[in-house]
């Protein structure tokens, strides 16, 4: 602590030492959140179901997704990143999921909300494996923090089925 | 600064940052509002520069009674001796 330059270097380098140790305290903190989402998709219309040219499925629909993410929301969020995939079983792959909507929510407030939408992004498939195809709906969320550790889960809402032809 | 001043100053300053990192979580976590931790914290940071960083008189306390320079002088700093070329022998 001899001189001017001293006292502030080593003053400087300790308060960012903390700092960095409150941010982990404040991402650990986010542990103790026990969160309870809700959400339900409707899907209102089967809009087209064609094959493309390349002789990969096609098909756009018109969902209602309803959600309440409020309780992901901690002092910590800084938005929560949502969005709607439907996830499926071909005889080439094991797991097919196709992002349909996404969203993200700023504040807790936003997060109760009702959403009448056709597909953002299209549902392709890699074939022509969608007719009758029996798939779930999920509702994935991110949230992301202010500092430290993104949690990451998810909804499944199974029970959807897609035409056996093609419209 | 004095070198008692030095002592308290480092003291000070590691208890005000550490002392202001506690409020500053404990108000945030119970207000739930990050940026209010955050911002007491800064606060807390840039008082404790003010306090303990400045070469203020309080921390200079104990004053030192340097020795007078002609007094220096009838003591010499030893010389020191020039280092003997030869290699000496080890004797058992």
């Amino acid at each position: 602590m001899h001189s001017f330059g001293y006292r502030a270097n080593a003053l400087l380098t300790f308060a960012v030492t903390i700092l960095a140790l409150i941010c982990a305290m404040a991402s650990l903190s986010d542990n103790f959140n026990s969160p309870s989402p809700s959400s339900q998709i409707q899907i209102l219309n089967i809009n087209w179901f064609q094959k493309q040219p390349h002789g990969n499925d096609e098909i756009s629909l018109t969902m209602n997704i309803t959600a309440d993410l409020q309780s992901l929301f901690t002092w910590n969020t800084k938005q929560v990143f949502v969005f709607v995939a439907a996830e499926y079983e071909t005889l080439k792959n094991s797991l097919n999921q196709v992002s349909l909507w996404d969203a993200i929510i700023p504040t807790k407030e936003h997060a109760k909300f009702w959403v009448q939408t056709a597909n953002k992004y299209r549902f392709v498939d890699q074939g022509s494996n969608l007719r009758g195809k029996e798939f779930n709906l999920t509702l994935h969320w991110h949230v992301m923090p202010k500092t430290g550790k993104m949690f990451v889960d998810k909804l499944v809402m199974s029970g959807f089925r897609l035409p056996e032809e093609y419209r | 600064m004095d070198w008692q001043g030095q002592k308290i100053a480092e003291q000070l300053m590691q208890i005000m940052l550490i002392v202001f990192a506690v409020v500053a979580f404990s108000v945030g976590y119970v207000m739930g509002s990050f940026q209010m931790m955050i911002q007491i914290y800064a606060g807390g940071v840039v008082l404790t520069t003010l306090v303990t960083v400045p070469n203020w008189p309080w921390f200079n306390r104990y004053f030192l009674q340097w020795l007078d320079p002609s007094e220096a002088e009838k003591h010499p700093k030893p010389q020191i001796q020039p280092v003997n070329s030869k290699k000496k022998s080890v004797k058992k």
